[in-house]
């Protein structure tokens, strides 16, 4: 029976370390600053995911107790991930995208970076 | 008064039950002092965040973030295929203009989250009058398929959720 468990609980160590690999393979091969966004920002999350699951499973598994903060590791991670790579992102367009390459909003207002937003009277009043 | 003390309801609920595991010892004084926290910080944060947002349908909310969860996984394994096999020359990303039906910040936020760890995804701009994002798609034949996608498959939820 521990065997078992042994081997489950590999499984996902080695899971997760291949994909934190590939997330950091990526890094490397992709050649652009917006394709290498999506390297950590996927194939890292599941990295990640894989070490957690492997300790829940070998905390509450083997020693018997639950533990909760795997599950406030994911909850953290998936909070700060989007949010850095959207900066990331906005940095990256500000100083090296031009509007012109961009596709249209469909909207009477262009991108957030490149133009004010609509007078902050007429928010309020929304 | 109820409104003063608890701003934000969920938020307090939320950050004592964040408290708890933390310490991962559920005890009365941790209990106490996770409420106290529950209770604090939203009044501190409150000027920042003075709108409460609406939760129109809990349940859907745990639909969604299993549907999102799987997605992550699939995700992953795509974004490995195309980084492992894929040469350079042969990856075609997309910008994609996906105009929102959603208005509520807090339903944008999670969409703009959700599309972030979701397939070859990563939202990367707002309009600036909030109307519609900004999409950057790491390989893609078609961008209007990856369009209605993710209209069909995420924003149609959060607008059920947050209405």
């Amino acid at each position: 029976m521990d065997l078992a468990i042994e081997l489950l609980v590999s499984f996902f160590l080695i899971v997760a370390g291949v994909f934190a690999i590939v997330g950091s393979f990526g890094l490397v091969k992709l050649k652009d600053t917006m394709p290498r966004l999506h390297a950590p920002t996927k194939a890292t999350t599941l990295g990640v995911g894989g070490v957690l699951i492997a300790s829940m499973l070998y905390f509450l598994l083997i020693k018997g107790v639950f533990s909760f903060h795997e599950l406030l590791i994911t909850l953290f991670l998936f909070l700060t991930a989007p949010i850095s790579a959207h900066f990331i992102a906005k940095t990256f367009m500000q100083a090296n995208v031009r509007p012109e390459d961009l596709p249209e909003t469909e909207r009477d207002y262009g991108w957030s970076v490149y133009e004010d937003p609509p007078a902050a009277a007429d928010d309020d009043a929304k | 008064m109820m409104k003063r003390i608890f701003p934000h309801p969920i938020l307090s609920v939320t950050l004592t039950v964040v408290w708890l595991a933390l310490v991962n010892k559920v005890t009365l004084g941790n209990l106490l002092l996770g409420a106290f926290l529950g209770m604090v910080v939203p009044i501190l944060t409150g000027p920042y965040w003075p709108r409460r947002p609406k939760i129109g349908r809990p349940l859907r909310v745990i639909e969604y973030i299993f549907i999102v969860l799987w997605d992550i996984v699939i995700a992953n394994v795509q974004v490995a295929l195309i980084v492992l096999f894929k040469p350079n020359s042969d990856i075609r990303s997309h910008w994609i203009t996906i105009p929102l039906n959603i208005t509520s910040p807090e339903a944008i936020t999670v969409l703009a989250g959700t599309i972030t760890m979701t397939p070859g995804t990563v939202s990367a701009m707002l309009s600036a009058d909030s109307g519609s994002i900004l999409v950057h798609c790491l390989h893609t034949d078609d961008p209007a398929g990856v369009r209605d996608t993710i209209k069909g498959r995420y924003e149609w939820r959060l607008k059920e959720i947050f209405q």
